[in-house]
């Protein structure tokens, strides 16, 4: 592609063709395109072989084998015991505790915006629960800590929930993935084409059978999506549990005690003055790698079920 | 007869169903509605611990403090500063004259001083908005009873001064302008390192990225790394520019010799950290934006002998633009308000100086409010809901911005 202007000279040449000239700015340019397209392969780069290196280096100090890690259930670095079920066993109690709340209210709210609300009140509410959405995760804590904390020992007694209990934490953490669940279903329920729906009219059926017998099965690929996004979302979350689920790892199946999540432990040990190549330092990266690829495989896992499942409609 | 059978067997079972489904009906709203409430109820919560009754006493009474029968309020500059070299230790008075000499100081500075370090109030119990309306004479009371030296007053914690004043230990007189500052230097070398990189991404993989494994790659990571936990990206910041690159990131290599940040654990890693959390964001947000120019635009270009970048650079990017800086501002506000990546690089927990080179240390809002939240006094609560309210102003802005500029200048094709 040359100049627009042809010029006499070019025209009678029988030199001039119109392939594609190498234009050295050109080249810079996409050069320096593809390298920004492949910074983010150095960002993953850098986590698995940082977060590697340091957690090889943690396995390989002589108080921890990665049996024991696995197996036996204290947590105390100062006595070398190296057992990951106390944080493993809080992150999952909090985790389950925010989807028993998030996943049937978030699906309620989406089943409600998609099929009944008004396209006015639709417009309403969807900006309301994008905030919820954009609130920062310590504000939750807070709201842990001075609101569900206290109502939950009004209800169950102050001698029965501690002041960091991993309920509440729990609670919260539902309030804060509803938007997330709630959005991602509402996307999957409308991508669901009318005729569908429709159909179903036709057959009789009422409003509700046509919401949860048609829309949602057939949008189902797209809600189990989002569950498991929401659920990596709950284990990677760091601030709430950080406020008030509580310091100190504890291996306890009760809620209303205070237990310490990985994430919760990684932001309590690395607060406090860490030097390098302590076995408190590289124990956060084993932890942080362990993070990753939790939710790194449930990540991977959603996307699959999206790819795989997913209902084309033309 | 066949089909009269039928329909004599065949019930609609009308009734039931419509009671099922307005049942649900309800039960669907009623799960909106506590999403909402909880909203509500989350930000009414921060409110009522922002303003109320607080109960004070002074450790030195201010009455004795009175110079030639003048009340302290009334006192002028010279008179407060001879009231603090008299009652301060040389050594501190030396110390306060070294920060910023006395002649530098306005009237209220010093003022301000004299309160802090010679009347010293000291909080003994701090009441809620909700008590302090509805309670009012109870709170009156109790303070009668339990703390006759007591001074009673109906403040707000979220002041001017409380935006613009720096931190100190001393609840009543803190501020979160360290903070406030400490969260723009950082945003600033996250926009640095995420919005070029992330916008030259976006291009990249919309524009010149050919359908092959590679290209699959860059794309499938993104959408993994965008999934991440903010921690993890704390714990890489900490290995890479925390420790890796220390010598850039605390300044050694620029020849900045300070004693204060030499362990980079400073604004410009903690910048740096949270544009690879934000990197993938963008990208995803800036990818949305130019897949949303029409094709008709790049052949027009194309068909009067552009050249591909010229195409990109005159056609594409200016239409994508505002849905790349809504993209990006979205992006940033999440930037704004996250604590736990910089918590594991090493935001300092108590620094009364502004951040002033990319080398200094650091604390930011989200920092600020959890290190209040976590001191058990109620004071420090109080503090806490203040600086949120001033986060969510701060986010919220940001966000009207974003929707502004998406409505302003979005054009429909």
């Amino acid at each position: 592609m040359a100049e627009i202007t042809v010029n006499s000279a070019e025209k009678k040449s029988p030199a001039f063709n119109l392939r594609r000239k190498p234009r050295l700015g050109e080249t810079i340019i996409q050069g320096l395109l593809f390298f920004s397209g492949f910074f983010s392969i150095f960002t993953t780069l850098g986590i698995v072989y940082e977060l590697g290196k340091e957690s090889l280096l943690f396995f390989q100090m002589p108080e921890v084998d990665i049996l024991s890690t696995i197996t036996t259930t204290e947590w105390k670095p100062h006595i070398g015991k190296f057992g990951i079920w106390p944080l493993l066993n809080a992150t999952l109690m909090t985790t389950t505790i925010a989807m028993a709340i998030a996943i049937p209210l978030g699906m309620s709210v989406a089943v409600f915006l998609s099929e009944y609300a008004s396209p006015r009140v639709r417009s309403t509410l969807k900006p309301i629960l994008e905030v919820l959405a954009g609130i920062p995760t310590i504000v939750y804590g807070y709201f842990a800590l001075t609101f569900m904390t206290p109502i939950l020992r009004e209800i169950f007694g102050k001698d029965v929930v501690q002041i960091y209990n991993t309920g509440s934490a729990g609670l919260v953490m539902g309030i804060l993935i509803l938007p997330l669940i709630s959005s991602m279903t509402e996307d999957a329920l409308s991508a669901v084409p009318r005729s569908l729906r429709e159909a179903a009219y036709g057959m009789g059926a009422t409003k509700l059978e046509v919401a949860l017998q048609i829309v949602v099965p057939a949008a189902l690929s797209g809600i189990a999506a989002a569950i498991i996004v929401g659920i990596s979302r709950a284990i990677g979350e760091t601030m709430i549990v950080a406020v008030a689920a509580g310091a100190g790892p504890n291996f306890t199946f009760s809620p209303f005690v205070g237990a310490e999540t990985i994430t919760g432990h990684i932001v309590r040990i690395s607060g406090g003055d860490l030097s390098y190549d302590s076995i408190d330092y590289n124990s956060i990266f084993a932890l942080g790698l362990f993070l990753f690829f939790i939710t790194l495989v449930l990540n991977i896992i959603s996307q699959a079920i999206v790819r795989r499942f997913r209902e084309v409609y033309e | 007869m066949k089909e009269k059978f039928i329909v004599e067997e065949f019930s609609d079972n009308l009734n039931t169903r419509n009671r099922r489904g307005a049942v649900w009906h309800v039960v669907f709203q009623a799960s909106t509605i506590v999403g909402i409430l909880a909203l509500i109820t989350l930000i009414l919560n921060v409110v009522n611990s922002t303003f109320g009754y607080i109960a004070y006493e002074a450790r030195v009474d201010p009455d004795t403090l009175a110079a030639d029968g003048m009340p302290l309020e009334a006192q002028s500059k010279d008179q407060l500063v001879s009231l603090l070299q008299t009652e301060l230790s040389s050594g501190a008075f030396n110390k306060l004259e070294n920060e910023k000499p006395f002649a530098e100081r306005t009237r209220e500075e010093v003022f301000q001083l004299v309160v802090e370090r010679i009347v010293r109030p000291d909080i003994v119990e701090v009441w809620d908005l909700w008590i302090s309306l509805t309670q009012e004479d109870e709170i009156r009371a109790t303070v009668a009873r339990d703390f006759p030296n007591a001074e009673l007053d109906f403040v707000s914690w979220l002041t001017t001064d409380f935006v613009t004043r720096p931190q100190t230990s001393e609840p009543l007189s803190t501020g979160v302008r360290t903070a406030i500052l400490g969260s723009l230097w950082t945003i600033f070398f996250t926009i640095l390192l995420a919005f070029p990189i992330g916008v030259g991404a976006a291009i990249y993989l919309e524009e010149y990225a050919s359908d092959n494994w590679l290209n699959r790659i860059i794309q499938t990571n993104i959408n993994n790394l965008a999934g991440v936990p903010s921690i993890v990206y704390g714990i890489l910041g900490l290995a890479i520019f925390v420790r890796a690159l220390e010598p850039l990131t605390s300044g050694k290599l620029f020849g900045i010799e300070n004693l204060t940040s030499e362990n980079g654990r400073t604004v410009l890693s903690a910048g740096l950290t949270l544009g690879l959390l934000v990197l993938p964001i963008i990208i995803i947000n800036a990818q949305e934006a130019i897949r949303a120019v029409p094709r008709s635009l790049r052949n027009a270009s194309y068909g009067v002998g552009a050249t591909k970048w010229q195409t990109v650079w005159s056609h594409v990017l200016p239409n994508a633009l505002p849905g790349i800086l809504t993209g990006t501002i979205l992006a940033v506000s999440r930037a704004i308000g996250e604590s736990a990546p910089l918590i594991v690089v090493g935001a300092s927990t108590a620094i009364s100086f502004d951040p002033e080179s990319p080398f200094s240390k650091f604390t930011t809002l989200p920092i600020q409010i959890y290190q209040w939240t976590s001191r058990p006094q109620e004071e420090f609560k109080s503090l806490a809901a203040a600086s949120i309210l001033v986060l969510l102003i701060l986010l919220l802005s940001l966000n009207a911005s974003a929707v502004l500029l998406r409505n302003r200048f979005s054009r429909r094709f």
